[in-house]
């Protein structure tokens, strides 16, 4: 096998891994800042417990995240040498600035959120979770801002045949950095509400901690209902930004192939590149125009205005692109339904939505993994839109040898975290909360001491 | 060479110094994690480092995102030329951060047992292979005039490029028993002295000779610098075994940091002005003039640096003087 092939292999499997666990932590940092926030106007010590349950099963998803992130932050330059060496000048600085405005930020405080409720004031431990949400986000920021760089470049020029910033504004505010960060961090929101969504339906199906379990889900419901709805607007938001400035990428996602007015919207159908159409197709005519420019008369680049070695594969944009826009909608009548049951007071009772959001935990996970693969092997053939291609990029001299030795092991330790993970996991929420309200240490001490 | 940079590769001299004093300290306490008298003990060790091991990590994401920025030629050079090496390093730095975050979670022995090898060898894996990483940068690779590395997996493992990884090991070691002295109290505290001083005796004795080595033949910057950092760093080498026996537990950690960053120092001056020099034909070596990003990346990035990293030392002072003090709670959790 070459070794661009394992490269790519071995960096979609590195990312697609890793990109399991940052949505959920996003997201549930969020949802914990929320739950600090409420606990701390409450009197009732259940709403501690529930922000502190939710902050340990967060830390078992962070650990997870961290470890499988290491490897992204060298990944660029062990197996996409030629590739570093092209953008150098423009892609690691936002690499860095993850490391130093944000990863610093998230992984300090998460210190403090861990290990510091006794330690410090009741009022900086919700700054400190405030912070770990913040840092997770920024750093998200940071890391889709280069990402949207490779889609859409901007803010350089190219001297002696490699780009060279002339305005870091413009490298980092490129045109999809903005529709693809709300984009991905709304999506994050989605992922950790219905985790714990989902893990709360899981104990009330089994009639453990109810209470607890029914406020966890309620706060988590709101939060998913909010950020599944506004997915809608941003969503188009981002794929009206792809028309625009990637247009073999959403005519891949179509199945589009004459450029055309009117363009239809591709419901489902068989894309097939060979004979340069979509056979089978059955859309709705004039919505994708309309969904565009706001007209049926919006003219939309077909898949035939670029030369074939210049058009991405067809298969799993189109697929996964459909599947993740339908899960979208899904993610909007669910969160609705979960909150029409909490104010009909049946969250606690009506088992059917128990068990649907049980089996819908892993959903968002897939959808923000769809969502990725639409986006990043639609940008193909090119690694950096335009400038750079994919077969270019890679560590040239690197043997193919050592490139399978590092993804057997890879596999082998992520099956492993991936296996002591749901374990972990498992066991916690069996657990459940703690049962004996919380008492600092001096109290305690001064109780039983006569 | 600018002005920017030289500043640059100062600063990644910097982020590389910061990086070992605080993960160093942690990856140390990682290498003795086996050697814990019992189950106690190892809590203690996982305690001690728990709520700041992660922050001390982002150092090494923060240098080699640095470097990436200011240097992208060497990131991608060093990078795929030490490919396994690397590799290594990451799977024990995955299982290492897996392991301070499981072991505790259930209390089976057998399952307590295997993560405390993850640990111990997560950790000692890294502190090894880091020093061979540097041997060898120190030393020249064979690079052709892509700046990809041609010379093979086995070159890698040169007798000068081991000892460096024998002797950064042992460092990495000292300092982590340096701080669980400084950190725990009692018997476990008075072991980690213990060890300390027998470390210590290994340690100092592989920095002599691989120093040695170093100023013998392998300088191509200013020997005179390089000479002056070495004394630095063995005066604070010595200071910390002499703090150490006195029972100063904290100056003796801080001692070991400081010869920590004059080591790097020294190692600075050996390589400018290069970053990594060709063995074959020094001018196919990777300088600090021929591998830097445009003056534009690299002014952002120092814009960047002088607004992050203030920011970045005033909380993580925050979080060790919330952390460094008061007994460790070995209970649930840890």
């Amino acid at each position: 096998m070459d070794a661009v092939l394992l490269a790519r292999i071995q960096f979609a499997l590195t990312i697609g891994f890793h990109y399991i666990f940052p949505p959920i932590t996003i997201g549930m940092a969020w949802i914990i800042v929320a739950m600090l926030h409420r606990a701390g106007r409450s009197s009732d010590a259940l709403d501690l417990q529930v922000a502190r349950f939710w902050i340990k099963v967060f830390a078992l998803s962070f650990a997870v995240g961290v470890a499988t992130g290491i490897t992204m932050e060298f990944q660029f330059g062990t197996n996409w040498a030629d590739y570093s060496r092209f953008v150098g000048d423009i892609f690691g600085a936002p690499l860095a600035a993850e490391g130093i405005l944000a990863f610093f930020l998230e992984s300090s405080f998460l210190g403090v959120l861990l290990f510091g409720e006794k330690k410090v004031s009741p009022r900086c431990y919700r700054f400190a979770a405030l912070m770990v949400a913040i840092g997770s986000t920024l750093s998200g920021f940071w890391i889709i801002a280069a990402n949207s760089w490779q889609q859409t470049p901007a803010g350089f020029e190219m001297v002696d045949g490699r780009p060279r910033l002339t305005s870091f504004i413009d490298a980092v505010f490129n045109p999809s950095t903005l529709p693809r960060f709300c984009h991905a961090i709304d999506g994050a929101l989605i992922t950790g509400s219905f985790f714990v969504v989902g893990l709360s339906a899981w104990l009330l199906l089994r009639r453990r901690h109810v209470e607890f379990a029914r406020r966890s889900a309620a706060i988590a419901l709101v939060v998913g209902l909010v950020a599944s709805a506004a997915q809608i607007g941003l969503g188009h938001w981002h794929a009206v930004q792809v028309a625009r400035d990637q247009p073999a990428k959403l005519a891949a996602f179509e199945g589009l192939w004459e450029t055309q007015r009117n363009a239809p919207l591709t419901l489902v159908g068989i894309p097939d590149a060979e004979g340069e159409q979509t056979r089978h197709a059955i859309g709705i005519p004039g919505l994708l125009s309309l969904l565009v420019g706001l007209s049926t008369e919006t003219e939309v680049k077909g898949l035939k205005e670029f030369r074939p070695e210049d058009r991405p594969p067809l298969f799993l944009p189109f697929w996964s692109w459909r599947a993740m826009v339908g899960l979208g909608f899904y993610f909007v009548a669910f969160s609705a339904l979960g909150v029409f049951l909490w104010w009909r007071r049946r969250l606690v009772d009506f088992k059917p939505y128990q068990y649907l959001a049980l089996i819908t935990i892993p959903l968002p996970i897939i959808t923000n993994e769809l969502g990725w693969i639409s986006a990043e092997v639609g940008r193909q053939p090119w690694v950096v839109q335009g400038l750079l291609r994919t077969a270019q990029a890679h560590s040239p001299l690197v043997p193919a040898g050592q490139i399978v030795f590092s993804i057997l092991l890879l596999c082998a330790v992520y099956a492993l975290l991936f296996a002591v993970w749901i374990y972990v996991l498992r066991r916690k929420l069996l657990r459940g909360p703690d049962q004996v309200a919380p008492v600092d240490q001096a109290t305690a001490a001064a109780a039983v001491t006569p | 060479m600018t002005a920017l940079q030289l500043t640059w590769f100062v600063l990644i001299g910097v982020l590389l110094g910061g990086y070992s004093i605080l993960d160093g300290f942690d990856l140390g306490v990682g290498c003795w994690h086996l050697f814990g008298r019992d189950d106690r003990e190892r809590r203690l060790f996982i305690s001690a480092i728990g709520p700041v091991w992660d922050g001390n990590e982002v150092w090494l994401l923060a240098g080699g995102g640095a470097l990436f920025a200011a240097f992208p030629a060497v990131y991608a050079s060093v990078f795929s030329g030490l490919y396994l090496a690397l590799m290594l390093v990451l799977v024990g730095l995955i299982l290492r951060a897996a392991a301070i975050e499981f072991r505790s979670q259930v209390e089976s022995p057998a399952w307590r047992r295997a993560w405390d090898v993850a640990f111990a060898v997560g950790s000692a894996l890294p502190a090894l292979l880091f020093g061979v990483a540097l041997g060898n940068a120190v030393r020249g690779l064979e690079l052709d005039a892509g700046g990809n590395y041609v010379g093979g997996f086995v070159a890698l493992l040169n007798p000068y490029a081991l000892l460096v990884g024998a002797t950064g090991l042992t460092m990495f070691a000292l300092h982590g028993a340096l701080f669980l002295a400084a950190r725990l109290d009692g018997e476990p505290a008075e072991r980690a002295r213990g060890r300390a001083r027998r470390t210590w005796i290994v340690f100092a004795l592989l920095f002599v000779v691989a120093t040695g080595w170093t100023l013998a033949f392998h300088v191509r910057g200013s020997l005179s610098l390089a000479i002056a950092a070495s004394i630095l760093a063995l005066l604070g080498i010595v200071g910390s075994s002499l703090l150490n026996r006195r029972g100063r537990d904290l100056s003796a950690f801080l001692s070991s940091a400081a010869a920590m960053l004059c080591i790097w120092g020294g190692v600075g001056a050996a390589l400018f002005p290069n970053l990594v020099p060709a063995r074959n034909d020094p001018a196919l070596s990777l300088t600090i003039a021929n591998s830097s990003s445009s003056p534009a990346t690299l002014s952002v990035m120092l814009v960047i640096a002088l607004v992050g990293l203030p920011l970045v030392i005033g909380y993580t002072a925050f979080i060790y003087r919330t952390f460094m003090r008061g007994p460790l709670d070995v209970g649930p959790g840890y």
